[in-house]
């Protein structure tokens, strides 16, 4: 599972834009991840701030 | 104001610089059109270091003082152990880059569009697109909470870095981490810098694959900011961190009044950016200079050119792709060899080390660049440094 630190996002799409399978969708101030999500990490990997996190 | 009519001739999604120019473009072309924003307001929260060429800004709009907070004379760019170059481009020596006010400014283009007769509907986000007959027909979208189905002749994507319109509709927008800029920005108040100039810093330590600005943005105050290959992002070693060691050791003075983060594509433009029905402007085509990271500019030209060819495309009712392409055809036509330079000089600038970037700029130590452009300088370094830049040759002769 990816877990999104909503306290320390701040919304800027940049991990949007590298999903293989675009299960990340950033609704205005807050960011969604789909079920189809295979926990790649690659969103977490490119965040400017660390919001994001492959759960074990 | 909620969206009532569901049939239109174009919906863009993306209220920034390419959709309200797409929008301004078209409307004034005649076409029916309305322009859908996520966001609840237009233009916040910024994801941009908000420095562009006024020269070139002119083209599109009339500066105003509204959305201008700062004007530049040049640039200074340091090497890592602090040598530095002068560059402006200008050569009748007065002020050549502003600084603007996104939040303004994106607004203005905004209300320029409706008021050159687009609809304009906030707080709505597309979710889909509705495509028939291999035909793109419109979207889906939430607005307030509530879904709803918007249909259209032709779709125009502007929805930026995280673009999901060209995905849904087939074309393949998804970047490789070391084709995104991933970057934190401060907006620092209250802090002794030269006003005139904007500051560029490269070196691994301070912006791995990337660089810092320092923007003035008016009033003892500057947006220091920077941004590093999505692919040498790492735990602790993030773009917020090493802004936080740099604003600390520089500026240990100063206020932070706003955090900024956001990424930027520097892939060089999408390979395509039409389909049957729709179109793709700005960052959501990758639009921006793989280079500089500079795609305000790039975002509005394209805007320009969509908007005029999707508007006759809508009264020769003819929407497919091969007429939609004549778009892409004017914009590479434009821009495409600009933009294939500057990726170049980019896949061999995030390849050298410290050492190297010192040799560069001491190769153009006390040279004058008071009257060059960014592509003049660029070719003195490839003459200079004919060894290091062989794979540059062929494009700065
Ligand atoms: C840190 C940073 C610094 C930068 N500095 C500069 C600079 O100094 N100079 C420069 O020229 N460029 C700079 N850029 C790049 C510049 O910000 C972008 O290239 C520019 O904003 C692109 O304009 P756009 O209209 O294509 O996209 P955007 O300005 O990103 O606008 C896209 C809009 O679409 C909306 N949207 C997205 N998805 C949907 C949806 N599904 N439904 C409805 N709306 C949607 C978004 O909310 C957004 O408002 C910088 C970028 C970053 C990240
Ligand atoms: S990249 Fe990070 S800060 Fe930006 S939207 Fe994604 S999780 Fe939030
Ligand atoms: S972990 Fe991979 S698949 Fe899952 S949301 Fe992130 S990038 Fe997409």
């Amino acid at each position: 599972m990816i877990g999104v630190n909503r306290y320390k996002c701040g919304y800027c799409g940049a991990c949007v834009s590298v999903c293989p399978i675009g299960a990340v969708e950033l609704v205005e101030t807050w960011i969604e991840i789909a079920d189809d999500c295979t926990e790649c990490g690659t969103c977490a990997g490119v965040c400017p701030i660390g919001a994001l996190e492959v759960l074990k | 104001m909620t969206a009532k009519p569901d049939k239109y001739d174009i919906v863009i999604v993306g209220a920034g610089p390419a959709g309200s120019i797409t929008a301004k473009t078209a409307a004034a072309h005649g076409s029916n059109v309305l322009m859908i924003e996520k966001r609840q307001a237009i233009g916040d929260p910024v994801r941009c270091a908000e420095g562009v060429s006024k020269p070139q800004i002119k083209e599109h709009i009339e500066p105003d003082e509204r959305w201008i907070a700062a004007e530049v004379k040049g640039s200074r760019i340091y090497a890592p152990d602090g040598t530095s170059v002068e560059l402006s481009e200008d050569v009748s020596g007065a002020e050549v880059g502003y600084t603007l006010e996104r939040k303004l400014f994106d607004r203005a283009l905004a209300s320029e569009a409706a008021l050159a007769g687009a609809e304009v509907c906030v707080k709505t986000r597309a979710t889909g697109v509705i495509i028939e007959d291999g035909f793109v027909k419109g979207i889906t979208a939430m607005h307030l909470g509530e879904e709803c189905e918007i249909r259209a002749d032709i779709v125009i994507g502007a929805d930026g870095v995280e673009s999901k319109i060209g995905r849904w509709a087939g074309i393949n927008t998804t970047l490789q981490p070391s084709d995104l800029e991933t970057g934190a920005q401060f907006l620092v108040a209250d802090i002794d810098i030269d006003q005139d100039f904007c500051e560029f810093h490269l070196g691994s330590a301070i912006a791995p694959s990337g660089y810092l600005w320092v923007f003035p943005k008016g009033n003892r105050s500057a947006n220091v900011g920077l941004a590093i290959g999505g692919d040498v992002c790492s735990q602790g070693d993030r773009p917020i961190d090493l802004l936080r060691n740099f604003v600390e050791e520089r500026y240990p003075n100063g206020k932070i009044i706003e955090i900024v983060v956001g990424g930027v594509p520097t892939s060089g433009p999408l390979e395509e950016m039409v389909t049957d029905g729709l179109m793709l402007v700005g960052d959501a085509a990758r639009q921006s200079d793989p280079l500089t990271g500079g795609g305000i500019i790039n975002a509005m030209d394209a805007g320009r050119i969509a908007g005029e060819v999707a508007a006759q495309a809508i009264s020769e009712g003819n929407v497919s792709k091969a007429r939609l392409q004549e778009y892409e055809t004017i914009w590479r036509e434009r821009h495409g060899k600009r933009l294939k330079r500057s990726l170049a000089v980019k896949n061999r600038f995030v390849t050298m080390n410290d050492s190297d970037l010192n040799n560069l700029v001491h190769s153009v130590e006390g040279i004058d660049f008071s009257t060059m452009t960014l592509f003049e300088m660029l070719k003195v370094l490839v003459r200079k440094n004919p060894k290091m830049l062989l794979s540059l040759r062929k494009l700065f002769v």
